[in-house]
């Protein structure tokens, strides 16, 4: 087991260097750079200071010497500076909004989790039912719903019309002077929209992946012998079918761990959420390489690692795996 | 990130965000200025006395859609940073509510006979926000770190041409310029940032980014990356403490989302959009507790010309395009009458517009037979005006993302086809547009706006030289009238001996017509009733920021100290 997983740890170097330098080799040949946000159409800029800025970040030398010198850096874990005006350390730019989009990634996720498995299973098991004909609409009825429609509608009634919740943003503005309970309470508040909006959106299909996983389960020959064994429907159920439907789950939770951090660049604008979303897209409608490297970095080796989880967790979970892993 | 189109105007001048000049023009006296029918009402009309004395206290919670990038204004090129900094830092100058350049930091200036030189005699009382006194060398630290070559700034060009600086004594210093240059005065605008904080570091590494000390009225309290920035009065600012104690500034990147904010209450100022102004804030729960402001923007939508092709060469045809295209009613049409139609490249309410330029109103007639005179008809009856058996069609290329821009194109394409001409739209991402269109030359014809500073100089953009790629003129307007008047306009410093020289570029450019002047749009801000002393100006609204105050009885919120 030890030598399966160090050997899929040792095929992620080249998989990643690859990702790298096709993400690089994209990014520059997208039209505009960072520099050309501020001086093109600039009449206050003239050859000289265009010169300066483009020595400044390196832009004066050939694309290879530029993806190597990341390269170099990002061996040394060291991500290097934005090309924002800001020059902050990109490492610093992601540090500060990871913990917000994680939070409501994983909250909604909680939500989704606890919500659309039970409506799988019970779809599942009651077929053609009125219930899961209801849940059906209902579950589509949020993954066709445009995000930024279905906020404003709900920011209208609980913001303005019957003032329970706060509209946008993630804390009050009085916020440090709330005791701990009152802080906690206040992001409570602040995240009931977010993830009530985002977790409608994601209840589809999670919920038919269950529901189709179940159906085939039911239909497998040791689901038809424990029947004949003469096992209650809720043993059978929940006992035998679900451990084996809920297997290919862990695959799905596996490969969502990238995307716990990537946030979401709509749910957060209309939110005013300080996110990653928001991150990724200002760097790239800014050019800003090394921010936009540094996620894309981040966000393949969570991917690969993700792979990797699900995997191991798959073979510990399923004897059969293992047996030929 | 804000709307490509829009930051194409705005980088342009961006410490001038929010010196914006009040409209004279137009629609109904009431509609501009204050829009209030609040009790208490605005400082200057009738109110109730007892209740409108200036008073320390309270805050003003500001909505933007942008966050700020650095809080050092010399790396700084978006209006979300300057908009923040502008309260934390000073100039030497600046311009009054008239748009006449004053001391700030400097108390006077004296420009030598030869006009090669300029002495700055700045004012004692200055202390930086730590406590430490602000001196000439705190002026030559910043001169010195514009024109650092390792300083990534946008504001350089001007400061490369100060031959010399001189410290004369620690309040009084002189510069050379090479040549006259009146472009550069201006420049002395500029924050000027502290010597004993910076010096010897490098200034893209320095923690001042974050955390920023200036000599201005207010001084900074936090920044919550994406949510807000704080900033609070400084007491001892040198022309007096502000009457309003906090500011803070609230990210929230969606204007919807903004409007609703503004709605519950919890915004005291915005900018609103046209539709916004017009139609959803005409309820009367806004006119009770909201003030609307308009003014004219600092800028200018137009069509230009591409004049190497063949079809616009003949200034007789780019008059006619011009006269064909009724541009009230793109301004009526497209930001709902909230603008005036451009004939010049300055804003109609500063100094140096000229009001007398040829206009070429609206007569679609009349362009027809100006477009016949130059040799165009329809020979072959297909409704399309020809010339050499080749037909009068060409494409207006814009920007993505600037609905504005595209609505106008489509009102300029029916008003075009009604005199036989047939125009095509092509909507392109920016920086496409700018990569393969506009610094290539392949363009007939585009719309576009400039932004527009108080400093007249246009050189950048119509000089006879500025042709080559990536360079301004990229319509090609070669005129050597424009380039002497515009080289004596930059190297006079006289006001009105200035102007002569402009009001004479105006009048040849209109006559040109290398573009079709199209609109000035106007700011549209909304700002809570209960801030009094708001009074706009041509030079805009927020010049005398440290003078609003809110009324004892109606304050707010109570800042803890």
């Amino acid at each position: 087991m030890a030598a399966y997983i160090l050997k899929r740890i040792l095929w992620m170097i080249p998989v990643l260097l690859g990702i790298t330098v096709i993400s690089f080799a994209v990014m520059k040949t997208a039209p505009g750079d960072p520099i050309s946000l501020v001086t093109d159409l600039n009449p206050n800029m003239n050859e000289e200071t265009i010169k300066r800025l483009r020595q400044h970040y390196g832009l004066d030398q050939p694309v290879y010497v530029q993806y190597f010198k990341w390269l170099r850096n990002m061996a040394v874990l060291d991500f290097g500076r934005s090309f924002a005006s800001d020059n902050r350390p990109v490492i610093d730019k992601i540090a500060e909004r990871i913990p917000i989009t994680l939070l409501i990634s994983l909250l909604s996720m909680m939500v989704i989790m606890a919500v659309a498995i039970p409506i799988g299973i019970k779809s599942a098991v009651e077929q053609n039912s009125l219930f899961d004909k209801g849940t059906t609409v209902f579950v589509f009825l949020g993954f066709a719903m445009p995000t930024f429609w279905l906020a404003l509608l709900l920011m209208i009634l609980f913001g303005v019309k019957l003032e329970w919740l706060p509209i946008s943003g993630i804390r009050s503005l009085n916020f440090k002077d709330l005791s701990f309970a009152g802080q906690i309470l206040d992001v409570a508040r602040h995240l009931v929209l977010p993830i009530f909006v985002s977790a409608f959106g994601g209840l589809a299909g999670m919920s038919r992946y269950m529901r189709s996983n179940m159906l085939e389960v039911v239909r497998q020959d040791y689901i038809t012998t424990a029947r004949a064994k003469g096992l209650d429907e809720r043993t059978v159920i929940y006992k035998h079918a679900l451990r084996n439907a809920l297997l290919p789950v862990i695959t799905l939770l596996g490969l969502s761990i990238p995307g716990l951090i990537g946030g979401s660049v709509i749910f957060e604008t209309i939110f005013a959420i300080p996110g990653m979303g928001q991150l990724f897209f200002q760097s790239v409608m800014m050019r800003d390489y090394p921010t936009v490297m540094g996620i894309l970095v981040i966000g393949a080796v969570l991917t690969l690692l993700g792979n990797l989880f699900a995997d191991v967790f798959y073979s510990v979970a399923d004897p059969r795996i293992r047996v030929s892993g | 990130m804000i709307g490509k189109g829009i930051t194409s105007l705005k980088r342009l001048i961006p410490w001038l965000v929010g010196l914006v000049a009040l409209s004279i023009v137009g629609c109904g006296g009431n509609d501009r200025g204050p829009q209030t029918t609040s009790n208490p009402s605005p400082a200057g009309q009738s109110g109730v006395a007892t209740n409108d004395e200036p008073a320390f206290g309270d805050m003003m919670i500001r909505g933007s859609i942008g966050d700020a990038s650095t809080l050092l204004p010399i790396l700084a090129s978006d209006a979300a940073s300057f908009d923040i900094t502008g309260l934390i830092y000073n100039g030497l100058l600046k311009y009054d509510k008239d748009i006449r350049m004053i001391g700030d930091l400097a108390e006077k200036w004296e420009i030598s006979e030869d006009k090669l030189r300029i002495r700055f005699y700045l004012r004692k009382d200055v202390k930086w926000q730590d406590g430490k006194p602000f001196t000439a060398d705190d002026v030559e630290f910043t001169y010195k770190a514009y024109v650092d070559p390792k300083t990534p700034t946008a504001y350089a060009t001007d400061f490369l041409k100060v031959k010399e600086f001189h410290i004369l004594d620690p309040y009084t210093f002189e510069v050379t310029y090479e040549k006259p240059y009146a472009p550069g005065l201006g420049s002395w605008q500029q924050s000027m940032l502290p010597k004993h904080l910076l010096e010897g570091q490098d200034i893209t590494k320095s923690p001042l980014a974050r955390h920023p000390v200036g000599t201005g009225p207010y001084r900074f309290v936090e920044w919550k990356t994406g949510e807000k920035i704080v900033v609070e009065d400084y007491a001892d600012y040198f022309e007096g403490r502000p009457y309003i104690d906090q500011v803070i500034t609230r990210i929230i990147p969606d204007p919807a989302t903004m409007f609703l904010e503004l709605k519950a209450g919890r915004l005291d100022s915005m900018g609103l959009t046209p539709l916004q102004f017009r139609r959803q804030t005409e309820t009367d729960w806004f006119k009770q507790n909201f003030a609307k402001y308009r003014y004219l923007s600092f800028g200018y939508t137009y069509l230009g010309y591409n004049l190497q092709d063949w079809r616009f060469k003949d200034k007789k045809v780019r008059q006619a395009l011009t006269t064909a295209i009724n541009r009230q009613s793109i301004v009526d049409g497209v930001v709902l009458g909230l603008g005036v139609v451009a004939y010049s490249p300055y804003n109609p309410d500063t100094f140096w517009y000229n009001p007398k330029v040829k206009k070429f109103p609206y007569d679609p007639e009349k362009a027809k037979q100006m477009l016949a005179e130059a040799g165009w008809v329809d020979t072959d009856g297909d409704g399309i005006l020809d010339k050499d058996g080749r037909p009068f069609e060409f494409t207006i290329l814009t920007n993505e993302g600037n609905s504005v821009r595209k609505n106008a194109a489509t009102i300029i394409q029916a008003d075009l086809k009604k005199i036989g001409v047939k125009a095509n739209i092509r909507v392109v991402e920016w920086a496409a547009f700018i990569k393969n269109f506009l610094n290539k030359r392949k363009l007939d014809a585009c719309l576009l706006g400039w932004g527009i500073g108080i400093e007249p100089s246009q050189i950048e953009i119509w000089n006879s030289e500025k042709i080559g790629e990536k360079q301004l003129n990229f319509v090609h307007y070669q005129n050597p009238e424009v380039d002497r008047l515009l080289d004596l306009g930059a190297s006079t410093y006289d006001p009105d001996e200035r102007k002569k020289y402009y009001d004479q570029f105006q009048e040849i450019i209109a006559e040109d017509q290398p573009y079709t002047f199209l609109w000035v749009p106007d700011a549209l801000t909304i700002i809570n009733s209960r801030f009094h002393g708001i009074k706009p100006e041509p030079v805009g609204l927020t010049y005398n920021f440290i003078k609003w105050y809110v009324p004892k009885a109606v304050q707010k919120y109570h800042v803890q100290p």
